[in-house]
């Protein structure tokens, strides 16, 4: 493994590790305020088990999302030198933005975990809400740098130099809503959706049911909004990929060559060299529709850009398939959800459905992944799109391989005691049997 | 706007040494318990620390965000040069934190608090240690940006006498400011003894180290001490901090909590004055060459939209930060003697 690949695995691998908890830290606090909010106004105690029992894992979440987040803010200038020395002082605004943001989403968090029959109650809610506000906010931020790496902007590039630099115009480049909306959406679908299924797999084994039905109330009712919302993100976010960065669309669509009238691609196995897709599910014209809003516009394909400009095409196109494929069955299951919960149908507490429900637990973060990779491997082999190769901006230091190897044995450490904490607490849940006692903290 | 920034950087790097570095001491003191009052002391640690423990580290974001944003090639010097004190200083970061909210949230308690327990207490110690290696080697001029070889160019920068000194200073700083702060957070009178016990130990030991750190300035031919006198702003904080030693001797020994906190504070704020003020404004010193915060800064509009990022980002943090540290402080109390 070259000292690159080294460096981009390390970087994917702490990326789509902190992604996982990032979304979960920034979700899961308004989940809590509800529940919290709910038993301020009926006094219920479920409400109250239920937010409190969110809280811890809002609490073991936002560490974990927390110092990820450290990690990647030195990780930058540790694999990426190069780049930083360049592009931190033109996206840097977000960067300087979210810093306070996070800030006060951790005095926020100190306030509410510690704060039960501390404070005015509803003092101490709304800390909770300012939990999730904030973390919002620090999402929105990141993004917006990331937005920025795709869709360069607020400075001029003259000979090799990057004068002019505007850090306000930077941060609103053209892409930072479309991802914003389409990633803080795909959070609330993963966390909900994952939450929903921890609670249908519990009402399942059959304990404290009243206090798992208000769990699923909450969470999926969210989930399901989030997810029939999320399509339309996505169809904003291929218009504009389909404009800003061609190459990326062609990748995700497996579509080598430039025509009108193009055909969206589903499924199917890319070949590279003979640039064709194997086994694929063809319509005509939907590329073109979903690209442009056209049935007969003309879309780019990989021919009209230079070789040495190639994602990955294999990779992304598999990515962007598992997201879509991911987001359409939980769309199809939230609307299905939203409808037996309107109509107080029996069908969502059936063992059957809930164990569909239980089956979508990973769903939401096997597509936060995918569409991660979409959008990373997508702009390969640019770190700065058109600007600068992610090649010119590794760090000179040899043997990242060792490091990578370290960060890897950090990260699945962390996940299996994350994995065995939740597991515990959850199982700690179902032995509180005596529903009047408060939890212990 | 240059020295808006300049001054953000420097408060949260003092900062994150008051706040942080007591948050790090506090599991150096853990490490350096008796196991029979280990539990006791974990248990202290965390109804003190809990609540504001996080809020403590971000200080360090702040000025990695300050530094990377304001002054990029100190940034990426640092992180090329000293790729790896860095990266264990990461490490240290990670396992401290994870380890610290998992063994409270763990619900079962078992054997695994054992590891928690090493965990949190090993790299309380290590993170401070790699902190306090990393400001050596940046004021020593040990990093050759010229370096051919490997070990010229990665290691010699920071494996010096000079920077782990600087090191274990930084360790015993912590481990000062915790005793201190846990004197007034310990509900019995057998704590507080042993936390002043404690204290006046960590006291003098950062007396020692503050002179180690001299002398191996000297011998690696640093000669600090010609710079201080270079830098009567510098020299005058060192010696605002040595007289005002004798005055926390007294109120430990009176138990007086409050002034205790406040001289401590003081004599930690005049030690890291001298250093930068002695430094300033050299951020690093490489050999041929020094990266200062005005020759490294970025151009005014970055300057300018950090700076008012930093500005306003303080008028929200800085209120809810003392309020929370205020509502979760024991009511300050004079304890009396405790002989």
């Amino acid at each position: 493994m070259d000292d690159l690949l080294a460096a981009r695995s390390q970087m994917a691998l702490s990326l789509g590790f902190h992604i996982i908890f990032a979304c979960i830290g920034m979700i899961m606090p308004f989940l809590m305020a509800i529940s919290h909010y709910k038993y301020l106004k009926t006094g219920k105690d479920k409400y109250k088990i239920l937010a409190k029992a969110w809280s811890k894992g809002v609490a073991i979440f936002f560490v974990t999302g927390a110092v990820s987040g450290t990690m990647l803010s030195f990780e930058l200038g540790l694999l990426w030198p190069e780049f930083m020395k360049h592009a931190g002082p033109i996206f840097g605004m977000p960067f300087s933005l979210e810093g306070t943001a996070f800030f006060i989403e951790a005095i926020a968090l100190g306030f509410f975990l510690y704060g039960w029959e501390k404070f005015n109650p509803w003092f101490h809610w709304f800390t909770g809400v300012v939990v999730g506000l904030s973390g919002l906010a620090s999402g929105i931020l990141v993004v917006a740098a990331n937005a920025w790496m795709n869709s360069p902007a607020g400075f001029d590039f003259v000979n090799g130099e990057y004068i002019n630099i505007d850090p306000i115009t930077a941060m609103f480049n053209d892409a930072w809503f479309t991802q914003a909306l389409h990633m803080v959406l795909a959070a609330f679908v993963a966390t909900c959706f994952a939450v929903g299924g921890i609670h249908a797999f519990m009402l399942i084994k059959g304990k404290n049911k009243e206090i798992h039905k208000s769990a699923l109330r909450i969470a999926l009712t969210i989930g399901a909004v989030a997810a029939i919302l999320q399509p339309l993100s996505g169809d904003l976010s291929a218009k504009d990929v389909a404009e800003r960065q061609p190459a990326k669309l062609a990748a995700m669509e497996a579509h080598f060559h430039t025509e009108k009238k193009a055909s969206l691609i589903i499924g199917g196995i890319p070949d590279e060299e003979k640039k064709t897709v194997n086994y694929a599910i063809k319509i005509p014209g939907a590329l073109s529709f979903l690209a442009h809003g056209d049935f007969n516009a003309e879309v780019t394909g990989l021919d009209q850009i230079p070789q040495d400009e190639h994602p990955p095409v294999l990779i992304t196109h598999f990515a962007f398939q598992i997201m879509v494929a991911c987001g359409t069955i939980l769309m199809i299951v939230g609307i299905s959800w939203l409808f037996g919960n309107w109509k107080k149908k029996s069908y969502i507490y059936s063992k059957k459905y809930l164990g569909l429900l239980a089956m979508m637990t990973p769903l939401g973060f096997i597509a936060v992944e995918a569409g991660w990779f979409v959008t990373e491997l997508g702009r390969q082999p640019w770190i700065l799109y058109g600007i600068m190769r992610t090649n010119e901006a590794v760090t000179p230091m040899p043997g990242i391989v060792y490091s990578f190897i370290l960060y890897t044995v950090i990260y699945l450490s962390l996940a299996v005691i994350v994995s065995l904490l939740l597991i515990r607490q959850i199982n700690n849940l179902e032995k509180d049997q005596d529903l009047s006692l408060p939890l212990n903290q | 706007m240059l020295y808006v920034v300049i001054a953000f950087l420097y408060i949260s790097i003092l900062f994150y040494l008051l706040f942080g570095g007591a948050d790090f001491g506090a599991g150096i003191i853990e490490l350096f318990t008796k196991d029979s009052k280990k539990e006791q002391t974990r248990l202290l640690t965390y109804q003190a620390i809990g609540p504001i423990w996080e809020a403590n580290h971000m200080w360090l974001i702040i000025a990695i965000v300050i530094l990377f944003v304001g002054f990029p090639e100190i940034y990426t010097t640092v992180s090329v040069y000293l790729h790896i004190p860095l990266s264990l200083l990461l490490i240290g970061i990670i396992a401290r934190g994870t380890a610290f909210i998992f063994r409270h949230y763990d619900a079962v308690k078992d054997h695994f608090q054992k590891i928690y327990n090493v965990i949190f207490v090993y790299s309380s110690f290590m993170t401070p240690l790699f902190l306090g290696i990393l400001a050596g080697s940046v004021i020593s001029g040990r990093i050759d940006p010229n370096a051919t070889d490997f070990v010229s160019a990665y290691i010699d920068p920071w494996l010096g006498i000079f920077p782990i000194s600087v090191g274990i200073f930084t360790v015993v700083i912590c481990g000062l400011l915790a005793a201190i702060y846990l004197i007034g957070e310990a509900d019995t009178d057998e704590d507080r003894e042993i936390f002043r016990k404690k204290a006046l130990r960590m006291n003098i030991l950062t007396v020692i180290m503050g002179g180690l750190v001299f002398l191996a300035g000297e011998l690696e031919g640093l000669s600090l001490a010609r710079q201080l006198l270079q830098h009567p702003l510098g020299l005058m904080a060192l010696i605002a901090a040595s007289l005002s030693l004798p005055f926390s001797w007294i109120q430990l020994k009176k138990g007086k909590v409050n002034s205790l906190r406040v001289l401590t504070g003081f004599q930690v704020t005049m030690i890291l004055f001298t250093l930068f003020s002695s430094q300033y404004p050299d951020f690093i010193r490489m050999k041929n060459s020094t990266l200062t915060l005005e020759n490294a800064a970025a151009g005014p509009a970055t300057l300018n939209s950090l700076g008012i990022a930093l500005l306003v980002g303080s008028i929200f943090i800085l209120p809810t930060l003392f309020y929370l540290i205020y509502s979760f402080q024991k009511t300050p109390y004079k304890i009396g003697k405790l002989d």
